[in-house]
């Protein structure tokens, strides 16, 4: 999927507030997991529930189709899941990733709440599974979706169709029609006509600006031209603009995205999981010119994972080369374009394009500061080089075994951080009131909670908690 | 964006004709699965799929054998039509599994018109009608009567050939495959462990006993499974009422015609009814399925085989309920005739998956060890 999705022009003039009658009681934005949560959780209130959907029907779900967990607090065995992931250290790792930028009331809601969302998922049809072969290490703390992330928003979907939820797909909402935090109706341009939908209650759940690269160039410059991104080309930020410029309060830093080294072949939109490329602790990276410029066995997953998409964007067209050689050719997951491959390492670089001189004194130099050691792969093994900038301080091996292979890395942009802030209850505040009748869910308010950083599992976990909470209190408005 | 991007060209699936077309596609989609891996919890050919970093022929074509088109994965899937990966592996699956059986069980001509037409079928059965129309009125032939009018001694005569040469053949093709595949020799444990799967359906099972996505779209379902155990269970109790009679017959020295209470009427009667509800089912079910996930070629011929399946029963449970009456004798003739050209479509048709599913259930057990 590489075809830019078109930005469309709001017609104001069909924009009429207060004229029409609601077509709901109801109206959710997004069709994320989020957006479907609140939408379920709506509906079996009694509240008649429209959903909007940008995307057509085969792209339905947003970035939820990629995901695959939902990291869970446990006392005790729970599903899946086996032994205890109790709230404080589930906490404790929230805080470490986000370094403390996070909102402790909502973030303990969250943690606390997601035992029995992990009851109430089932229910509705989602099937877990015991976590996916190589990821033994998320084993306690998430519970898999059998069949991925797809597959649940599937559920989700025939849940919505069996509660008679009408659910609108190629609807992209071009602006809301909000007065002082209270919401009259949306302007919806549906397959190329342009409708104003009224209803009692909003719940934006729309997710994150992720693949409008325009915005991403208002942080990152013309860097943003050449970073790719993972999920979705549907999440342009749009809803969470226009609610913005409709007074909401905002969170999160509105220059920071979550992106990660991946294949720099992957397509530019939507590449999901496959795209990813683990083998950079036992490779060396280089940049363009063939020099290196980070540490490459600074840490495990999953914090290696977090900063590799910064480093490559800081480099000269956000482009890195990780070079191999056969020892590690299957230390990691198999990945989803072959290697380029060569007996030769001179052949190799000039195959992929690097320069030739700069590049082998590079590795060269690299090899000549490896040293004798005991090599473990799936612990920090200590065996560093000496003598060289930047070291490499675990897995240092000498690049000396053909064949050589090598891969192209680019950032891959997954999720942004600017959100709208909300209250406990999923409410939006609007200049610092709660708003009479907006909720929030998902990734367009996820900053709250997570300021910064990556947890595995965990954007699901709010989005499901919060998209309930939303849901529920978007009913009881309805319905009062 | 300045750097090339990995070419991914995708060509439809019915237009990949020769081995290695299909081969280089198999390649690539598997490659994007492996790099997945989000389906692992659905059939066996996920887990057998994340012991392989690459996929040559013995390993696809293993991985085929495996898959029951189940299609869980394809609706699970991030990257089905239209993302550009495309991928479709329930279709891929059945398309190799297609050429493999047209490859390994000979002559390779009567599979590919049996994988891909209505009229082999169609022929068989007018000829063995003729056949049987003929022999019924030739006094030697009807002496000691069986049922109406064959005697046990001609049917003897014509089936014996009938059931030995495409077992020999079919014999044969599992026996290539089996090499193919890199199988060593079977052991007890190997064979205990794919009968337990095939008697219980396993891989139809969704991996949690929800079911797979064949008729209802993204929803599971198990009517596939119960489906298709009544036709086995149908088929194998039939098969039982034929051994039990022949054991009868030679072994007690009592022949046919049996009473109601009796082994091979209970599980003739019994398999019969079974067997035409399950293929009637099936037919039903593959009425609703996405012809899209399977493997187009073949749907033709798939319907046909369940048809067969399903008139053989039906026709043996009219013969018994017409016996006595004058149309004993034709029900006879078509019944005859329909289970003739079923065991020549044994090797040749959807029939021959049963043994290649077995013969690769097996060879899945050895790997596991």
């Amino acid at each position: 999927m590489t075809a830019p999705v078109i930005e469309l022009q709001p017609d104001l003039n069909v924009m009429t507030p207060g004229i029409g009658p609601p077509v709901a009681d109801v109206i959710v934005i997004g069709a994320g997991n989020a957006a479907l949560c609140a939408a379920i959780t709506a509906a079996e209130q009694g509240a008649k529930v429209t959903l909007l959907e940008r995307a057509p029907r085969s792209y339905r779900g947003g970035n939820s189709r990629h995901t695959r967990n939902f990291r869970c607090s446990h006392d005790s065995d729970l599903g899946v899941l086996s032994g205890a992931y109790q709230l404080d250290e589930f906490y404790d790792d929230l805080l470490r990733v986000t370094k403390g930028n996070t909102d402790e009331k909502l973030a303990k809601l969250v943690i606390s709440s997601a035992p029995e969302s992990y009851q109430w998922m089932t229910k509705q049809g989602v099937i877990f599974q015991p976590s996916l072969s190589g990821t033994l290490s998320l084993s306690r703390t998430n519970a898999f979706f059998l069949g991925g992330g797809k597959a649940l928003v599937n559920a989700y979907f025939q849940r919505c169709e069996d509660l008679n939820i009408d659910i609108i797909y190629n609807a992209t909402v071009l602006d809301l029609h909000i007065d002082n935090g209270d919401c009259d109706g949306v302007l919806v341009d549906i397959e190329g006509s342009q409708r104003y939908l009224r209803a009692t209650s909003f719940v934006v759940a729309a997710g994150g600006f992720e693949s409008n690269k325009e915005w991403l160039a208002e942080a990152w410059g013309e860097a943003a031209k050449n970073f790719l991104i993972r999920g979705t080309p549907y999440n342009r930020g749009e809803v969470l603009r226009q609610v913005l410029a409709h007074g909401a309060d905002s969170i999160g830093d509105p220059s920071q995205c979550h992106a990660v080294a991946i294949d720099g072949r992957a397509p530019e939109y939507d590449g999901g999981i496959v795209t990813r490329l683990d083998c950079v602790p036992f490779a060396v990276v280089l940049n363009k010119h063939g020099e290196r410029f980070y540490d490459e066995g600074e840490d495990v997953w999953p914090k290696r994972y977090a900063i590799w998409g910064r480093l490559v964007a800081a480099q000269p067209e956000q482009i890195a080369y990780a070079i191999i050689d056969d020892k590690s050719s299957e230390l990691f997951m198999p990945s989803v374009f072959p290697a380029t491959c060569c007996d030769s390492l001179s052949d190799l670089i000039v195959e992929m394009g690097l320069p030739l001189k700069e590049t082998m004194a590079t590795i060269e130099a690299f090899n000549n500061a490896c040293s004798e050691g005991e090599f473990h792969p799936t612990e920090l093994d200590g065996l560093s080089t000496e003598g060289i900038t930047p070291a490499k301080t675990n897995w240092a091996r000498a690049i000396i075994t053909p064949p050589f292979r090598g891969y192209m890395l680019r950032p891959g942009v997954t999720f942004t951080y600017l959100g709208i802030n909300v209250d406990e209850t999923a409410r939006v505040t609007f200049n610092g009131n709660r708003s009479k009748n907006v909720w929030a869910a998902g990734e367009i308010m996820a900053g709250n909670i997570l300021g910064e950083g990556y947890l595995a599992g965990f954007g699901m976990t709010i989005g499901t908690v919060f998209g309930r909470i939303a849901g529920q209190q978007a009913a009881l408005h309805a319905n009062s | 964006m300045q750097t090339a991007k990995a070419q991914i060209k995708v060509t439809p699936l019915a237009q990949l004709v020769t081995n290695a077309e299909l081969q280089t596609e198999a390649e690539r989609q598997l490659g994007i699965c492996n790099s997945c891996r989000y389906c692992e919890g659905y059939c066996g050919t996920f887990k057998a799929l994340t012991r392989y970093r690459s996929f040559d022929a013995a390993t696809v074509n293993h991985l085929a054998n495996l898959c029951h088109n189940c299609r869980g994965c394809y609706y699970a899937c991030q990257y089905t039509e239209p993302h550009e990966f495309a991928l479709n592996i329930p279709a891929l699956l059945a398309n190799v599994r297609a050429q493999n059986w047209e490859q390994h069980v000979k002559p390779q001509a009567l599979s590919r018109v049996m994988q891909g037409s209505v009229w082999p079928y169609a022929l068989f059965t007018v000829l063995f009608i003729l056949l049987f129309s003929t022999v019924i009125k030739v006094p030697w032939l009807s002496a000691q009567p069986f049922y109406a009018s064959i005697s046990h001694n001609a049917l003897v005569l014509i089936f014996t050939p009938l059931f030995v040469i495409p077992l020999v053949s079919l014999a044969a093709g599992i026996r290539g495959y089996w090499k193919s595949v890199g199988g060593s020799r079977l052991r007890l444990s190997d064979l205990r462990e794919a009968m337990l799967s095939a008697a219980s359906m396993k891989n139809l099972s969704g991996g949690q006993g929800q079911g797979c996505n064949y008729e209802s779209g993204e929803r599971y379902s198990s009517s596939r499974r119960w489906a298709h155990q009544a036709t086995m269970y149908g088929f194998l109790l039939c098969f039982l009422s034929t051994s039990t009679a022949t054991l009868y017959h030679y072994v007690l020295n009592s022949p046919a015609p049996y009473p109601f209470w009796s082994l091979p009427k209970l599980f003739g009667v019994g398999g019969g009814l079974l067997l035409s509800t399950g293929c009637a089912l099936l037919w039903y079910l593959k009425t609703k399925s996405d012809r899209a996930l399977g493997s187009a070629a073949r749907t033709t011929a798939e319907y046909v085989f369940i048809g067969l399946l399903f008139f053989v029963s039906t026709t043996g449970l009219l013969l018994y309920w017409s016996k006595g009456t004058g149309l004993a004798s034709s029900w006879l003739i078509v019944h005859l005739a329909l289970v003739a050209t079923f065991f020549i479509a044994i090797p040749y048709s959807k029939m021959a998956h049963g043994f290649f599913r077995l013969a690769a259930l097996c060879r899945e057990a050895q790997l596991q060890r």
